[in-house]
């Protein structure tokens, strides 16, 4: 590729191209790409669904119907840092209500948004197996726990 | 692993120590070891889970068995100095025991420890998970090797009469569930390990992903063979994004050591091992869901029968089963079916490993005989309740199972007696209540989670669940009726004889355990407008202590509603007719003056 074409390409796309490839001959692959799509892009924009009909020759309705049926598929932009707060059954009964609460007025965001300034997206998980350690949250796959609502000013402030 | 004249230093770094800052004492263990110039003398040696998360970050120094917990980064150049260095103890590290105020310095001496059978969890934390070669010092792909010089019926039979039974949740034996999956002729068959672990509050699937994968490996490898599949599936949770880097490195070792690959060790036994992550949808630990999931489609459960025995991934006789079951084969084929058998009750064979959470002291994972009472599991391993409340509920089997009160606890737990009093093995997810859980709102918890997970195929599941949580909602908010009751029972028992899978016919447990234990609780709530627990926020009003109340105004200005006036003479006092429950002024009251009613 030429210097000129090399600059109107895509890097996103080359990369999910590389994705196409490497599931190309596998059964069932369609969660899988849609996983590594999603890791490229932050979330799974339509076009991308487009692309990945073509690549993998089902219709757009099966992709969507398959990303909607699974929590971890998201088809809007997330801000720069997510963060999962566990509302299972360990982090329930140990007060996840009240950090949930601190979350919500310090990051200014509801379940499933994000936060005007794109600092954070929030959303709430039923466990991520630290049941040890509820009430817990995750923030870009950081586990913190044994929380208290007190400490959520400080946690966030991490995370710019 | 072991090194002749060297202290050695297992350091936990399963996700819970990690979160509570393991790492960092890892790499802090490094760089004081080298400077204080320990470095012949010491081996460091980072491990999975050990369990005791509550008393985590833990370190277990060998062969003197000291257990440190509760360590931080900055504790480390003082451990490194006296205990490596000149092996003084260090008291104020070690566990005291809540029960008696005693300091316990080896963790053989803690009863979380003491009263475990640990066979599932052998190796969890006492190996470096990401090294083929500490598992293979402690006997590992010993019982592989036994296997491939047996008939595969032997195996089986071998199984069958360990008496091991699934530890997914149905409690199904699984040689007999093998030798199914093996009478059923096709040119292909898959095996699949179910590491969905969709239960919150259950995480000993991780545990034993992240702490001692080859195990797993070493399980699979074994029913593949008996039953005669030569490609695996494990399907493992996206939360758990270090149990896949731990397996994925396993699975790479053994295929470098021929134990997976083609002819294995030799024999005429090929076996290829995949990772599927799944993507956030409990349904999909339903074992039909779950190969559908697979294959790429929408994780909907079918009908059975055809069961995966007959028909299963790509219509393909296939053999399935939990994470737990598979990591005991091994030790079954290597110690023989009479010494597994010896552990547990007549009809619940061997250990099973529950997950310690909620209101109980020693939280974490621990691996009991079945048969052991509820009581000795809450109360001498996990020694009792958190602050020295009161024991109110064990919530046995998450969404699916039922929660057991005070008078149950000397049951002996298995599964045809859990099932019994209304609750279940399930998965093995211990959630301890005390006296501030509502009982309502518990059973709605469930609900709740339930007919948010249900993928909405049947209509029992879908519309039945929704409409049990509006009742179980009403009643929370104090419009609840007598009537009530009646119908949720009802409707409960509706939906349980009429869903299609698993996840719809148990979802209504939660609600029947609860009506059957603590009627009087929603009696309460519908009647008296009270809730006991002081958890049903539209039930509570807040009142102020007129002889506690020091008139510091902090009330009255942090109300967002300005209900509650008083001044310097008069103690303050809430509207309640205007007050919205928000439970500001409690929080900020320094005297404990605002009382909830
Ligand atoms: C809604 C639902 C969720 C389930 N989740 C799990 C799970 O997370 N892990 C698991 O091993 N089994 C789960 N099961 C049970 C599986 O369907 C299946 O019985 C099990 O994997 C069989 O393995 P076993 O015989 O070793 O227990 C679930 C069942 C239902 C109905
Ligand atoms: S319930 Fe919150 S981490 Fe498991």
């Amino acid at each position: 590729m030429c210097e000129e074409c090399r600059e109107l390409v895509d890097p996103k796309e080359v990369k999910l191209e590389e994705v196409f490839a490497k599931y190309k001959n596998s059964k069932g692959a369609l969660i899988p790409i849609l996983q590594e799509a999603q890791e490229i892009y932050g979330y799974l924009p339509e076009h991308v669904l487009k692309l990945i009909s073509q690549a993998t020759r089902l219709p757009v309705a099966k992709i969507y119907g398959v990303a909607t049926f699974y929590a971890q598929f998201r088809l809007t932009p997330i801000g720069r840092n997510v963060i999962s707060m566990c509302l299972g059954t360990a982090c329930h009964v140990r007060g996840g209500a009240k950090v949930l609460e601190a979350i919500e007025k310090e990051a200014q965001v509801k379940d499933g948004q994000t936060s005007e300034d794109g600092r954070f997206t929030l959303e709430i998980v039923n466990c991520i197996g630290a049941c040890g350690l509820a009430p817990v949250i995750s923030i870009n796959s950081n586990v913190h726990g044994k929380l208290v609502a007190e400490q959520i000013p400080e946690i966030l402030a991490q995370y710019e | 692993m072991s090194v002749e004249g060297k202290k050695q230093v297992f350091i936990c770094a399963g996700t819970g120590c990690v979160s509570s800052g393991a790492d960092k004492v890892v790499k802090k263990l490094e760089e004081e070891v080298k400077r204080q110039n320990l470095e012949d003398k010491i081996q460091l040696i980072p491990t999975g889970c050990r369990g005791f998360c509550e008393q985590g970050p833990t370190l277990v120094v060998e062969p003197s068995k000291k257990f440190y917990r509760q360590v931080q980064p900055e504790d480390i150049p003082e451990i490194v100095e006296k205990e490596l260095g000149k092996g003084e103890s260090i008291e104020k590290f070690f566990y005291v025991d809540p029960n008696t105020d005693q300091i316990v310095n080896s963790y053989e001496d803690i009863c979380f420890f003491s009263k475990q059978t640990r066979i599932s969890l052998h190796n969890c934390g006492f190996i470096d998970p990401t090294k083929i070669e500490d598992y293979l010092e402690r006997g590992g792909y010993e019982g592989l090797k036994k296997a491939l010089s047996m008939d595969p019926e032997k195996i089986i039979e071998e199984v069958k009469s360990s008496g091991l039974r699934g530890r997914g949740g149905a409690g199904f034996s699984t040689g007999l569930k093998w030798s199914l999956c093996k009478a059923t002729p096709s040119d292909k068959k898959y095996v699949i390990c179910n590491a969905d672990e969709g239960d919150p509050g259950a995480f000993m699937d991780r545990g034993l992903l992240e702490g001692d994968p080859h195990s797993i490996i070493e399980g699979m490898l074994i029913g593949a063979y008996a039953i005669g599949a030569d490609e695996g599936y494990v399907y493992v949770r996206a939360e758990y994004p270090l149990a896949i880097e731990n397996l994925q490195i396993a699975i790479k070792q053994a295929e470098e050591k021929n134990l997976l690959g083609k002819n294995i060790l030799g024999s005429d036994f090929s076996f290829k091992l995949h990772i599927s992550a799944g993507a956030g949808a409990f349904v999909c630990g339903e074992e039909t869901a779950l190969m559908a999931s697979i294959e790429g489609e929408r994780g909907m459960p079918r009908v059975r029968p055809p069961f995966p025995a007959q028909k299963g991934l790509w219509g393909k006789p296939t053999n399935i089963n939990n994470v737990e079951t598979w990591s005991n084969i091994p030790h079954i084929l290597r110690n023989g079916a009479e010494w597994y058998a010896q552990y547990g009750t007549e009809k619940s064979k061997g250990t099973k490993i529950f997950a310690l959470t909620g209101k109980v002291n020693n939280t974490g994972l621990v691996e009991v005989p079945m048969g052991m009472t509820l009581r000795e599991i809450i109360f001498e391993i996990g020694g009792g309740i958190q602050g020295g409340n009161k024991f109110k509920d064990v919530q046995i089997g998450g969404p699916s199972g039922g929660c057991l009160p005070e008078e149950m606890l000397d049951l002996a737990v298995d599964y045809e007696t859990l099932t019994e009093a209304g609750a279940m093995v399930g998965s093995g997810g211990l959630v301890i209540m005390d006296e501030t859980t509502c009982m309502v709102d518990i059973a709605k918890f469930f609900v709740n989670f339930s007919q948010a997970e249900s993928c909405g195929k049947c209509t029992p599941c879908r519309e039945g669940n929704k409409r049990m949580w509006e009742m179980l909602e009403r009643i929370t908010k104090g419009e609840g009726e007598l009537e009530d009751l009646d119908k949720l029972e009802q409707l409960a028992l509706t939906i349980k004889e009429t869903s299609l899978c698993g996840l719809g016919q148990n979802a209504p447990n939660p609600v029947l355990a609860t009506l059957k234990y603590f009627r009087d609780e929603f009696v309460e709530h519908i009647e008296d407008k009270k809730c006991r627990a002081g958890a049903c926020q539209d039930l509570l009003t807040y009142r102020i202590d007129p002889d506690k109340c020091k008139r510091c105004s902090i009330c009255a200005r942090n109300c967002p509603v300005n209900c509650i006036t008083g001044d310097k003479n008069t103690p303050y006092v809430i509207d309640e007719e205007a007050c919205i429950k928000c439970g500001a002024c409690m929080e900020r009251c320094k005297f404990d003056a605002v009382l909830l009613v």
